[in-house]
């Protein structure tokens, strides 16, 4: 068995977020971090790693210095990585990055009793479609936001988080799972992994090494590949300055508390 | 000159960072009013290899450097000092023994608990009668048979409260100078009768840190735990004290870094005068000479830690290191607590811990006067001309 | 028989709202949609229907289509009674590849957000996901754009076409789809100018439901489209469907809304509780920032940020909650915010329209009293 884990560079948005004067996000000058759902998804293939001894493969769509997250979760203990990455990939949307990653793990090799995990969604763009879509590329049953996943022999059943509550659903591998943080706590680097991490390999798959992939066509992959576009991005307008009231006293209180009154609010 | 950390490190420093501000630093306050090392912390930090970054991996280690080994002091320091010099007395005095002189055999059997995450060890040399002058050491071992029967006492033995495995020097030839006559014994501090771990010292700093009184009364322990050749045991504790000083030194860029990025944050929301503090030239000064200060003790670490890597004579460099830093540190925490102002002295705030904590790194491992007395050594004065 | 191809996009007609029941219940969400789309499909002058699997929901069709539909698609089978992505998945794609609507939305709920993904990659077509506005005629969006964005004029002008595999596009028939990204820092506009059904994941809470008007219910017409499934389309298998056991935090539909922070870190019991009161005397609900539900203070339905919920209440009260960006992409679009932060600084009173810089460990027992007092005077 091995786990297939996909994961995404993305911005840190916990900082200062970074917009250029035509309205895209700068990127070059934002941290980079790994997808904080992805971690969950790592963990959760780790965790059956140390079970059941299992490889955990990492895979990742992006330019090459992505390698380094690939370098940080093999150093968590994921054996090998996988970076995709070309130009002719560039500007995809979700379904064909889901047809490019999709045609990766082919290329790979997805055996009968093999899982594919995802995060839920990327903090850049919060869409949570890649992962069904690399689901249906590939043919695979799918649960989403899987809350605890339990492995026993060639089926997996998944608690799926709902709005209100969960369902438990068994599927037959090979299966596609995406993690919500709730699954797991996301376990640090160790350094004994660190030491190993850039002797463990990772291939880069380029345009030429996937061409030949059943899935990848110069109609599915790229701008050309993607139904959707981009008809204009903008920043919202900066609210009005509000008000800082005077002092932090029973008068101010008194003060806010004739605000709400004013508005109805009590 | 490269002054670039490698990938390795690179990684090694964000691991290091990440855990210390997510895992220790939340807990230092209590660990320091309660005086209790928190094993659950410790625990972690093993299982993330912490306490095995300078050993091979084919005795279980990280198979890191010496160089990546003061990254992990600094990072973990800058939180916590307690914490701090737990992995320093582990590395650098109680493994080092074992990896420097131990047989195949003891590096299997007690080096590789240790290194890879199983065990804690911590290092018997200072009594009450025997700190920097090692020649009033009473603790002797005689032989019998085939065992060694150990009696004495030891003092400050950090670590002893918790750990497994104990390097414990004893006089075994009283006939010659203490120097000549001391032999290392790898001791079970949980499994032997006769030994005694006694309270927590009551401390200034590093109160978190176990730092006990440890008895031995009668401790028989076999031949094979002799570490090293009989009576070599003072050049065994000079060379392991010779690599400490670079943890503790680092250990020093930890607790003055981390006391800076502290009054950081605070000069930039602390109002006086109308405006944050930050916004005054004395302190953006201050700062600037506490950064260039801390800046220039971190180089020598670094530069010390890169020449014993190098299997490079580091004894001196070491010293000036630690000399220097240990300084620093305690100039630097000091000046922290001055731009905190009356908050510096609470002890809801760190600083005040970060500069009670820095005191020690003049003291132990060698007080600065030692590290004099080993750096002037070095420079040739009784060579006469 | 014709094969069906998302491309000849002149083949499509209609708006389609997946109405999305759980045990027999509407979720609410799917009221919105209706309303939304109602507007959508004047817009583009067709029809709207709604569409609605289950196993004997037949009686919900006027329940959701007094909302403003024209009709119900209703598929019916005992294999769709609870909701699985292979058996929605197959019966979607079979009515709507037989009826070819123009647009499809679904809820961004947990089911949303599975179902409509899988559904547009076997479909071929594009999905926009979680998307917060929704237009199709050109002058009513660059309405939108003017007050939502801070886009020069001739920008705002030149929205009215698109440049699409190299060409010039005409937009005014397209959907277009907008939604934040990067928490809320930046937005996007979406199109999916070559394929159809245009698709988009709608976030539940953001569109006005209409009022439920009888007529409209009772004049919708239903259609029972022909579809396949059997035992042999499931590829997974439930066990079990569980309500959560505790009552959560019901944060999206809430009027009022008292959050936490950091701010309570040295007294974390009595800051919730102090937080608690204050929810409680205005009739509102207690919400948290992460660093609240990441150090087990709350429980994660408080949460409210990017991670956490989206809301929209009337008043937002944040105490000891410094503003990152996070959290702020949950909240900021509230009716009234009002901040108390020690630190001057916080980027809460970026955007707070009232500000108080104080312990809330002091302001807040001072606001209750005051509005305890300003109740009893009425």
């Amino acid at each position: 068995m091995k786990v297939i884990v996909c994961v995404k560079q993305v911005p840190d948005t916990s900082g200062k977020v970074a917009v250029k004067p035509d309205g895209t996000l700068d990127r070059a000058s934002m941290l980079t971090i790994i997808n904080p759902d992805d971690l969950n998804a790592v963990e959760a293939a780790l965790k059956l790693k140390d079970e059941t001894g299992c490889e955990v493969v990492v895979v990742t769509m992006g330019p090459p210095p992505a390698e380094k997250m690939l370098r940080e979760i093999i150093a968590m203990g994921a054996d090998r990585g996988v970076l995709i990455s070309g130009r002719e990939f560039g500007g995809s949307d979700t379904f064909a990055t889901s047809q490019i990653i999709a045609a990766g793990i082919q290329h790979m090799g997805l055996d009968d009793d093999d899982i594919v995990m995802c995060g839920r969604q990327a903090i850049d763009g919060d869409t949570a479609q890649v992962g069904p879509q690399i689901a249906e590329k590939l043919n695979l049953p799918q649960i989403t936001y899987a809350g605890d996943i339990k492995v026993e022999g060639n089926e997996v059943i998944v608690k799926r988080m709902l709005e209100d509550g969960f369902m438990n659903i068994k599927m037959k591998k090979p299966c596609l799972i995406t993690c919500i943080k709730e699954l797991n706590e996301p376990r640090y680097m160790s350094t004994y992994g660190i030491f190993s991490a850039y002797e463990k390999p990772v291939d880069v798959y380029d345009y030429n090494t996937l061409k030949d992939e059943p899935l990848i066509d110069p109609n599915t992959i790229g701008l050309q590949g993607s139904p959707t576009n981009i008809l204009v991005s903008f920043t919202p307008p900066l609210k009005g300055a509000g008000r800082i009231l005077e002092g932090a006293d029973k008068s101010t209180a008194d003060e806010l508390t004739a605000i709400l009154e004013k508005k109805h609010i009590i | 000159m490269d002054f670039k950390l490698t990938k390795e490190q690179q990684l090694a420093q964000e691991l290091f960072r990440k855990f210390a501000q997510t895992e220790i630093k939340p807990l230092a306050h209590d660990m320091d009013e309660s005086e209790q090392m928190d094993m659950e912390l410790l625990g972690k930090m093993s299982r993330y290899g912490f306490f095995g970054i300078p050993y091979a991996k084919e005795y279980g280690g990280a198979g890191g450097d010496n160089l990546t080994y003061t990254l992990c002091m600094e990072e973990v320091s800058k939180q916590d000092g307690s914490c701090g010099i737990t992995i320093s007395v582990h590395t650098s005095l109680c493994c080092s023994c074992i990896n420097d002189f131990g047989t195949e055999e003891q590096k299997q059997k007690y080096l590789r608990p240790l290194v890879d995450g199983s065990a804690y060890g911590c290092f018997g040399l200072t009594e009450p009668n025997a700190g920097s002058d090692v020649q009033g050491a009473q603790t002797v071992a005689v032989q019998d048979g085939d065992d060694w029967v150990i009696n004495g006492s030891k003092i400050f033995t950090t670590n002893s409260w918790f750990a497994d495995t104990c390097i414990v020097f004893a006089v075994t030839d009283k006939t010659v100078p203490v120097s000549k006559g001391l032999t290392a014994f790898i001791v079970d501090l949980k499994n032997t009768p006769g030994v005694n771990v006694q309270e927590n010292i009551k401390r200034m700093g590093i109160r978190a840190a176990q730092n006990c009184i440890v008895t031995y009364d009668d401790v028989r322990v076999s031949k094979d735990r002799v570490l090293g050749q009989l009576n070599k045991g003072f050049k065994i504790a000079m060379k392991a004290l010779d690599g400490g000083r670079i943890g503790i030194a680092a250990q020093s860029v930890g607790l003055a870094q981390g006391a800076i990025d502290e009054t950081i944050e605070y000069v930039k929301v602390r109002e006086q005068f109308g405006k944050p503090i930050a916004a005054f030239q004395n302190t953006q000064f201050k700062l600037a000479e506490m950064q260039t200060k801390v800046d220039a003790a971190r180089l020598m670490t670094w530069r010390a830690a890169t020449a014993k890597d190098n299997h490079e004579d580091y004894s001196s460099l070491a010293a000036m290191a630690k000399l220097f830093a240990s300084d620093v540190a305690n100039q630097v925490t000091r000046e922290a607590v001055q731009l905190f102002g009356g908050y510096g002295y609470c002890r809801e705030y760190p600083v005040e811990r970060m500069m009670r904590d820095a005191k020690i790194t003049e003291i132990y491992e060698g007080t600065s006067e030692v590290m004099k007395m080993v750096i002037s050594g070095h420079m040739d004065l009784k060579k006469k001309k | 028989m014709e094969i069906y191809d998302s491309s000849k996009i002149e083949q499509f007609k209609d708006v389609w709202v997946f109405c999305e029941q759980r045990q027999g219940v509407v979720q609410p969400t799917s009221y919105e949609l209706i309303s939304e789309g109602r507007r959508l499909a004047d817009e583009l002058g067709c029809k709207l229907y709604a569409l609605l699997l289950g196993d004997n929901v037949a009686d919900k069709c006027k329940e959701v289509a007094g909302y403003g539909a024209d009709g119900v698609v209703l598929c019916e089978s005992p294999l769709l009674k609870n909701y699985t992505t292979d058996g929605y998945t197959k019966v979607i794609v079979d009515v709507v590849k037989q009826m070819k609507p123009e647009v499809v939305l679904f809820g961004a709920t947990y089911i949303g957000r599975d179902l409509g993904p899988r559904c547009a990659a076997r479909l071929h077509t594009g999905l926009c996901a979680d998307c917060t506005h929704l237009d199709v005629a050109v002058p009513v969006y660059q309405e939108f754009l003017t007050g939502a964005s801070t886009l020069a004029p001739e920008r705002i002008a030149g929205t009215s076409s698109a440049m699409v595999m190299g060409q010039p596009h005409d937009v005014s028939h397209d959907l277009k789809m907008t939604r934040p990204a990067f928490g809320g820092h930046l937005m996007a506009t979406i199109i999916c100018p070559r394929f159809r059904p245009a698709m988009a994941t709608v976030r539940p809470g953001v569109m006005k439901k209409a009022p439920f008007d009888q007529k409209v219910a009772d004049a919708a017409e239903i259609i029972k489209p022909a579809f396949e499934l059997s035992e042999a389309d499931f590829e997974t298998e439930i066990l079990a469907i569980e309500k959560a056991a505790k009552k959560l935090v019901d944060l999206i539909g809430a009027d009022y809304i008292v959050s936490v922070g950091r701010g309570i870190a040295k007294d974390v019991e009595g800051g919730i509780a102090l937080g608690q009161q204050l929810a409680d005397e205005l009739g509102g609900v207690l919400g948290g920032s992460r660093v609240t539900v990441d150090s087990g203070w709350l429980s994660a339905d408080h949460q409210v940020g990017q991670t956490g919920k989206t809301v929209h209440p009337k008043v937002y009260i944040a105490l000891g909650i410094s503003g990152a960006i996070q959290h702020k992409a949950g909240m900021q679009d509230s009716e009234c915010i009002i901040a108390v932060n020690t630190n001057p600084s916080a980027p809460m009173f970026e955007i707070a329209d009232y500000g108080i810089v104080g312990d809330l460990f002091k302001v807040v027992p001072m606001l209750i009293e005051s509005i305890k007092a300003a109740k009893a005077a009425k």
